[in-house]
């Protein structure tokens, strides 16, 4: 799509910091998270789960649980569509076992009944009997010789010829010749690293209440990062129209990717059609962590050349990640992103998709592309240190720029790694002494940011207020911003505009909110839709003064005459023409639908400081920066927000979190008690720099920023604490017993 | 399994229910008293979604009986404000965008409220431990540290 003119000054609104229109109701415990609703006559529902990494299923019997009276309908696999093909086979799946569990924790049965207690003892009398079958859960086992398949034929055209029949995608890309580069470098690093599996953590459990009759419509009310995907499935899944499931989406208490996929709400609504009552699912704590999207694991090699003054001759990178049970591991966007910060004669990427009995990996901000960073700039910091040079300056010497060809193929437009790099370079964070014991990291990071399919609508009230309707969940504050660019447009002040998400049957389709996308393409179909209205606006004004349309303009709220020429009349402003828009043409209602294609990608560069205890292994946090190319902040609170949420949940992923997988392939940590994420005292206040390029895709300069921010700490962590600690980490979580067994190795040489 | 007879109070109303002897006083606010505010993040006492006050004592609801609610008194985030005026924290909350999702925010406004009754002065580090339980996973928590010390500050200064 052709796009207009960047605005990047005289804003009245945009990059101001209003109160969230959200915020009254979330102070309160008035706001209805997805486990918040309530209907007469409901039914609470529980899930049967395998215990077992890999199993036939021999046979399930129900009878016990369908004899209790409090029990009012049972389901299996049968109760589903027969016949889906593909992705959509797939989900259903992984929705509901059908002839094998494939992890621990993998649904295979499910009940409603008139209590969540009654439900749950149910559960427990429902008998599935299992034929216990070899299992793998580690991905470089799995590509083994000898290891037990997952799937047979799960592979597509991608994957070469010799691949173990687990390794179902395949990904190569890169340009020039790395054998070259490697011989013109002073000096070559070639390094493995490991890095476990996360969850996304979302305090909030998956939940759900789903009603749907005999005559195929269905209502769902969830928490979802995209309630029309939620549609789309649910209808394939249980056999109705897409546009007979009408979705609603709740509050959402955090997704970070893990709320894109659907889990639930396909069971509920089979559950409300045989027992004729809305049912809910609320998952518990342990069924999102064993059933529910973690990160994929990964397995890496990473080898860089560079010469004596810094600059990078070649780079090779193999990505080897574990995809769980089904195909769609982000192996493709790792091998893509690992090296995007840097402008390459020679790069040569690798990328693993790999299937094992765990949960089906689920996209968790940026899915990817921290793993690649981790291995990538953790070489460059090896390669800094060997050759003596300063790691921002040596980023600086080969960062990519406009029209640098990407190690992914493209060239890149306008983008902002070098304004991140010199923000930080000026920061007093660098140049601050470090304290005893203690390591600087830095690390920059890559995502590509999304657009997608996008509908907006924004009717004007009589009263010369406007109701914003958005398909896309607020996950982070986004109805506050756009208020604001709707504001912007309108002229009209923040508080006189309401954003609603809307649910499905009262927009065209939205993508979910994903890819950073929610700000960029919510946003500037909000500005477009706006843009709209406006020229209704001016068309009622010109009709009013009986002038040519094209001769009334719009500033400051109100339409005006663009000029002598065009007659001498007061200005109209919003309000004066809505007032009785019904008699001048009915409702005024800006619109915009389509799929913005101009998301600019993101860069940042973090700072961090660590202190690793010798003694104890114990690593602490003790200054962090984040400087990161927003392109132009529209609510800078929740920009700062997005960043020091990513730099939160990398330290997690550094040094804390991780799948702990036994040998009879379950999961051993399925609690926040032994899944540690970082609580407060865990933390220091985590400064920010928001750096603004303007993206030439947004008609403000909007880029996305909810998930660059976790691309870079992982690597700049690592790396504080390799500095901290004397020897290179190359493993994840970076946590006690790792650091204590890495200092043994170096002392036992 | 027959039910059980409790009396009790709740943000100062007197409030009678019955309940299963194994349901948590969290299942009993959420969904036999329709006090959805608080909120389930684990069932097992280690996010503190469900964060209540037991006689003006900080406690997770979901590792509390609801039968053990009888005779007590009870403080829920529906209770914080007054009327239509929130209460300070409530306000600086908002203020500092000391909130992403905001499912953790009822949790950690109840035990705040619960620390600035023992101690008005906290330093930063005594506001990160005494959250430590309270898991919020979208800020980093720096907005909310920040809201709280800003807002024991001014309830210092108006005292």
């Amino acid at each position: 799509m052709t796009q207009d003119s960047v605005k990047t000054s005289g804003f009245k609104v945009v990059g101001t910091r209003p109160d969230r229109p959200d915020g009254v109701d979330k102070v309160t415990g008035r706001a209805k998270f997805g486990a918040d609703m309530y209907a007469p006559g409901m039914l609470h529902a529980a899930v049967v789960r395998s215990p077992h990494a890999h199993a036939k299923i021999v046979r399930i019997d129900t009878s016990k649980a369908e004899a209790m009276a409090e029990v009012k309908a049972v389901a299996t696999r049968a109760d589903f569509v027969d016949g889906l093909k593909g992705e959509d086979w797939n989900i259903l799946e992984n929705v509901m076992a059908g002839e094998k569990a494939l992890y621990d924790g993998h649904a295979v049965a499910a009940v409603a009944a008139t209590s969540a207690l009654a439900a749950r003892d149910a559960a427990k009398l429902v008998e599935v009997t299992y034929e216990i079958l070899p299992h793998v859960t580690d991905v470089d086992k799995a590509m083994e010789e000898g290891a037990p398949v997952i799937r047979e034929a799960a592979a597509n055209h991608s994957v070469p010829d010799g691949m173990h029949a687990n390794v179902v995608r395949f990904h190569e890309s890169g340009h020039g010749d790395v054998e070259k580069g490697f011989a013109a470098a002073d000096l070559v690093v070639e390094e493995t690293f490991q890095t476990e599996a996360t969850h996304q953590g979302y305090i909030e459990p998956h939940a759900c209440l789903a009603q749907l009759g005999n005559d195929g419509r269905g209502e769902v009310f969830c928490c979802t990062q995209g309630h029309f995907n939620v549609q789309k499935i649910c209808a394939k899944l249980v056999g109705t129209d897409a546009s007979q499931m009408r979705v609603t989406a709740s509050e959402i208490g955090g997704g970070f990717g893990g709320k894109t996929a659907v889990f639930i709400e396909p069971v509920a609504l089979v559950l409300s059609r045989k027992s004729n009552r809305p049912v809910k699912l609320v998952m518990s704590r342990a069924e999102v962590f064993r059933a529910t999207g973690p990160t994929s694991s990964t397995s890496m090699d990473v080898k860089i050349g560079m010469t004596k003054d810094g600059k990078i001759t070649a780079g090779q990178g193999t990505f080897r990640l574990q995809g769980g049970a089904f195909p769609g591991a982000p192996a493709d966007f790792t091998a893509m992103c690992a090296f995007a910060p840097y402008a390459l004669e020679n790069v040569h990427q690798r990328g693993y998709d790999v299937m094992t009995n765990r949960p089906k990996q689920a996209a968790y901000r940026a899915p990817g592309s921290p793993m690649g960073a981790f291995a990538v700039e953790s070489v460059i910091d090896e390669l800094c240190n060997q050759l003596g040079l300063d790691p921002i300056e040596t980023r600086l010497k080969n960062a990519s720029k406009e029209g640098t060809k990407a190690s992914f193929g493209p060239p890149f437009a306008r983008i902002g790694l070098v304004e991140t790099l010199e923000a930080a370079k000026d920061h007093a964070h660098y140049a601050a002494p470090l304290g005893e014991g203690e390591g600087r990291g830095i690390s920059c990071g890559f995502w590509f940011n999304h657009g997608g399919e996008t509908a907006v609508s924004l009717a004007l009230s009589e009263d010369g207020t406007a109701a914003l309707s958005v398909g896309t969940p607020d996950i982070g504050g986004s109805r506050a911003s756009m208020c604001q660019m709707a504001a912007e447009e309108l002229g009209i002040s923040y508080d006189k505009i309401r954003t609603t998400i809307a649910d499905t049957a009262t927009l065209g389709y939205n993508e979910v909110s994903h890819g950073s996308r929610v700000t960029y393409a919510s946003g500037l179909a909000t500005i477009k839709a706006a843009r709209d209205a406006v020229e209704k606006l001016c068309g009622r004004a010109a009709d009013r003064w009986g002038i040519d349309r094209d001769a009334v303009y719009w500033e400051d709220g109100c339409a005006k005459p663009s000029g002598s020429n065009a007659g001498d009349f007061d200005p109209l402003p919003l309000a004066e023409l809505t007032k009785n828009m019904g008699a001048t043409g009915g409702p005024i209602v800006g619109h915009f639908e389509a799929t913005p294609e101009g998301a600019g990608v993101s860069f940042a560069t973090h700072i961090v400081d660590a202190k690793v205890d010798k003694e104890t292994g114990q690593t602490s946090v003790v200054r962090y920066t984040v400087v990161q190319d927003a392109g132009k902040a529209i609510h800078p609170t929740y920009v700062e927000g997005q960043y020091q949420g990513g730099a939160a949940q990398g330290i997690g992923w550094a040094l804390n979190e991780e799948y702990i997988y036994g040998d009879d392939g379950r999961l051993q940590n399925s609690n926040f008690l032994d899944y540690r994420i970082p609580v407060a005292s865990d933390l220091p206040m985590i400064d920010t720099v928001i750096v603004e390029v303007p993206n030439p895709g947004h008609p403000y300069g909007v880029r996305g920023v909810g998930e660059t921010s976790i691309c870079p700490p992982l690597a700049a962590i690592a790396n504080a604490v390799s500095g901290a600690a004397g020897v290179r980490l190359t493993q994840l979580p970076m946590s006690p017993p790792r650091i204590l067994e890495a200092l043994d190795q170096q002392a036992n040489g | 399994m027959s039910k059980i007879h409790v009396t009790t109070t709740v943000n100062g109303d007197e409030t009678e229910f019955l309940c299963d002897p194994r349901e948590t006083l969290l299942d009993v606010l959420r969904d036999r008293l329709a006090l959805t505010g608080a909120k389930e993040g684990c069932g097992t006492g280690d996010c503190g979604a469900c964060s209540v006050t037991i006689d003006g004592r900080l406690m997770c609801s979901c590792l509390v009986l609801g039968v053990e609610a009888e005779g007590k008194s009870i403080g829920t985030v529906e209770g914080i404000a007054e009327g239509e005026e929130l209460d300070p924290l409530q306000q600086k909350f908002i203020e500092y965008a000391a909130l992403q999702c905001g499912i953790c925010t009822p949790g950690i406004l109840v035990a705040t409220k619960a620390l600035l009754a023992k101690n008005p002065d906290p330093t930063e580090t005594e506001v990160r431990y005494w959250l430590a339980g309270n898991l919020c996973r979208c800020t980093g928590y720096d907005k909310i540290i920040r809201a709280v010390m800003d807002t024991a500050a001014d309830l210092r200064g108006a005292s």
